[in-house]
């Protein structure tokens, strides 16, 4: 198969479509909590536990869409737990955010390991199918590329507009953006940065969560350990690509979806030539690559890694 | 809740800070035993017996520690800088790619020479593995943390494709493993029908070289500088960058030795499960030594008695032993938010 034929194929859309799903979930959640001026290094381990609790519910009897609400809420209280070290604490973002990764994967794992103690074969679910949007489904190429997909894709690409709305058009929103860019001036107009950072965290790690969940009861029907694989990394990467903005946060995931899907197909047809493990190198040396390329106009927001304490200056 | 630094810190308050922290670790992990069913006291003892109850035990412990030793103090050094070496895991596995190439059977000299040279290449190639985030840190402003964390998968899928392609070794029957270390190259045992070597006498002199460096040499002196204050250290005249790529190679040198240790000293030849996530856990190695290369050969002994005490927790009762990951990541939270409390006095309203 040449590369031109992988491009005319249906499969390959359809794919590179599902594989941003859990990337749009992910960088969305790290923006929002970067924009508020904290650097969210637990979305590794909160994308696992996303993952684990949201199989695990559906696993117990759970339905699929309360075992997403589950997803989330355990993200929120991760990130919970992540803002009242970073932000009500000041302590270092980076050492916090390694220490709830490492947190959340090893509960994540223990919990799995202890309610599941003698299966060696790990069990399936029955995971969500594909919803086809009536409709806009019989389209021809678009229909089955865009509108045949699972419910959580759709929820995924709705809410890159929704986060850009809330950001860009509400109080809130701007609240948020100035929280990270400046905290003295949300202080000054009577608002408590803490909590507003927090919130932000909460929020971010929640969507982290669905974006782990996705894997386990959407594209896949189980859990394994170790299945996140460095994509909580990536998104991290993402994040720096878009230049913290959710419009390009998407076209980033679909670029690196692309590549994703295109690499398993080329893959396919070429292991003769070049090892597969090169093909699975490919990502991680692509986010570097792309955050180099992105690096003379990364716009930081400017209090981001910044602890906030009341009347320090 | 407001914070005021501390005039002056009470001696009892800097040792029961971090006991407290790891008490409440302790105690959250009891909560976890008593949801597996487990009674905790017999489960903490269990735990305590496989780390430390019998002189194989011990030896056991102290080889698990001589690898997160290295990285722990990779880690502190880079840490101390604020240079956020997350890279570790990948560097480990950079020292022990090195030591397979150069110590498999290209290079043949007498023991003294051949394992000082194995150590040398492990740390140069830690090291190199390091600069390109540094390169991009210092001239770029791309953030380090998030490179060398990517560069872990990078470095591991290229030893996988090693292994399964051209240093798979013909004899092993199938199994994805390198050509095995010269005899030149093992270290020695250091007890007899243990697995305990020479690594670990590697792993406390550089503890001991590594503090010395800091707390007294002038390159170590910068190092502090540019951590604590950046701006400050610039106005004082110490080269910022300059100082970031030392640590950076000594940082990325340390945890390329750990792997140099795992494969001279443990293993004899290379696979792709040589470390269980050293790189990742010496960060909590030393976060828990508060940064002080001494503090780490203690704080690498704790942990690596946590594991293997769990592993031998796990065999007794039905617990699992990822209770030694939640037991360190816990007490690595806990001990940086006490840490807090040793400097700042916490005011309520």
């Amino acid at each position: 198969m040449d590369i031109l034929e992988i491009f005319v194929s249906l499969g390959f859309w359809a794919a590179l479509v599902r594989m941003a799903t859990p990337l749009i979930f992910g960088t969305l959640g790290e923006l929002i909590c970067e924009r508020a001026g904290v650097l969210n290094l637990g979305i590794e381990g909160i994308m696992t536990l996303g993952a684990m609790t949201a199989w695990m519910w559906v696993y117990q009897g759970g339905d699929l869409w309360s075992a997403v609400l589950v997803a989330a809420v355990f993200g929120a209280l991760f990130g919970w737990l992540h803002a009242g070290f970073s932000v009500y604490l000041g302590l270092s973002q980076h050492v916090t955010g390694i220490g709830i990764t490492l947190l959340a994967s090893a509960l994540s794992y223990f919990a799995f390991r202890m309610m599941l103690p003698d299966v060696t074969t790990p069990p399936k679910i029955e995971p969500f199918a594909p919803y086809p949007v009536p409709g806009l489904s019989e389209l021809p190429f678009l229909g089955e590329v865009l509108f045949t997909q699972s419910p959580l894709t759709y929820l995924a690409f709705l809410l890159v507009p929704a986060v850009a709305y809330g950001l860009y058009r509400t109080p809130l929103g701007l609240a948020v953006r100035m929280v990270g860019e400046n905290p003295m001036a949300v202080e000054a107009q009577g608002i408590d940065v803490h909590r507003l950072r927090t919130a932000a965290v909460m929020l971010g790690s929640a969507l982290m969560a669905i974006g782990g969940a996705f894997f386990t009861i959407s594209v896949f029907d189980a859990f394994y350990i170790g299945m996140i694989n460095g994509r909580g990394w990536i998104c991290i990467a993402l994040v720096i690509f878009a230049s913290w903005r959710p419009g390009k946060a998407l076209l980033g995931a679909l670029l690196f979806a692309a590549f994703e899907a295109l690499q398993i197909r080329v893959q396919q047809a070429s292991s003769a030539f070049i090892p597969y493990q090169f093909y699975l190198m490919m990502p991680y040396v692509l986010s570097i690559l792309a955050m180099i390329v992105m690096s003379r106009r990364a716009a930081y927001p400017k209090a981001l890694l910044v602890p906030f304490r009341k009347g320090e200056r | 809740m407001r914070f005021e630094p501390r005039t002056q810190v009470p001696l009892w308050l800097n040792v029961a800070a971090p006991l407290a922290a790891l008490a409440l670790s302790f105690l959250f992990c009891a909560l976890l035993i008593l949801w597996a069913g487990a009674p905790v006291f017999a489960a903490y003892g269990a735990l305590l017996k496989g780390a430390f109850g019998s002189v194989f035990a011990l030896s056991e412990t102290l080889t698990r520690a001589a690898p997160l030793i290295f990285t722990g103090l990779a880690a502190a050094v880079a840490f101390r800088a604020k240079l956020w070496n997350i890279g570790g895991e990948g560097q480990l596995y950079a020292g022990a790619l090195a030591v397979t190439y150069f110590g498999t059977g290209l290079i043949t000299l007498p023991p003294v020479l051949m394992i000082p040279l194995l150590f040398f290449v492990g740390a140069v190639a830690g090291g190199l593995l390091l600069l390109l985030p540094v390169f991009l840190k210092l001239h770029l402003k791309v953030d380090e943390v998030v490179t060398t964390l990517l560069l872990n998968f990078v470095v591991l899928l290229f030893a996988n494709y090693l292994l399964f392609g051209p240093w798979k070794d013909p004899l092993a029957m199938g199994w994805p493993q390198a050509a095995p270390i010269i005899d030149e190259g093992v270290l020695a045992p250091l007890i007899p029908r243990t697995r305990l070597h020479a690594g670990l006498i590697w792993a406390l002199v550089f503890a001991v070289a590594a503090w010395a460096f800091i707390r007294y040499s002038k390159w170590g002196f910068e190092i502090r500088a540019v951590g604590n204050n950046p701006e400050a250290a610039r106005f004082a005249g110490i080269p910022l960058g300059a100082t970031v790529l030392r640590t950076a190679l000594l940082s990325g040198g340390l945890a390329g030795m750990a792997g140099v240790c795992e494969l001279a000293g443990l293993k004899g030849y290379l696979t792709l499960d040589i470390s269980p996530g050293f790189g990742y856990t010496g960060i909590a190695v030393a976060m828990l030594a508060g940064l002080h290369p001494l503090g780490v050969i203690a704080s690498a002994i704790f942990v690596a008695a946590i594991y293997n005490g769990a592993d031998a927790m796990s065999r007794a009762m039905s617990i699992s032993n990822y209770l030694a990951d939640v037991l360190t990541a816990t007490a690595l939270l806990l001990v940086l938010a006490s840490v807090l409390f040793v400097r700042y006095r916490p005011r309520w309203g």
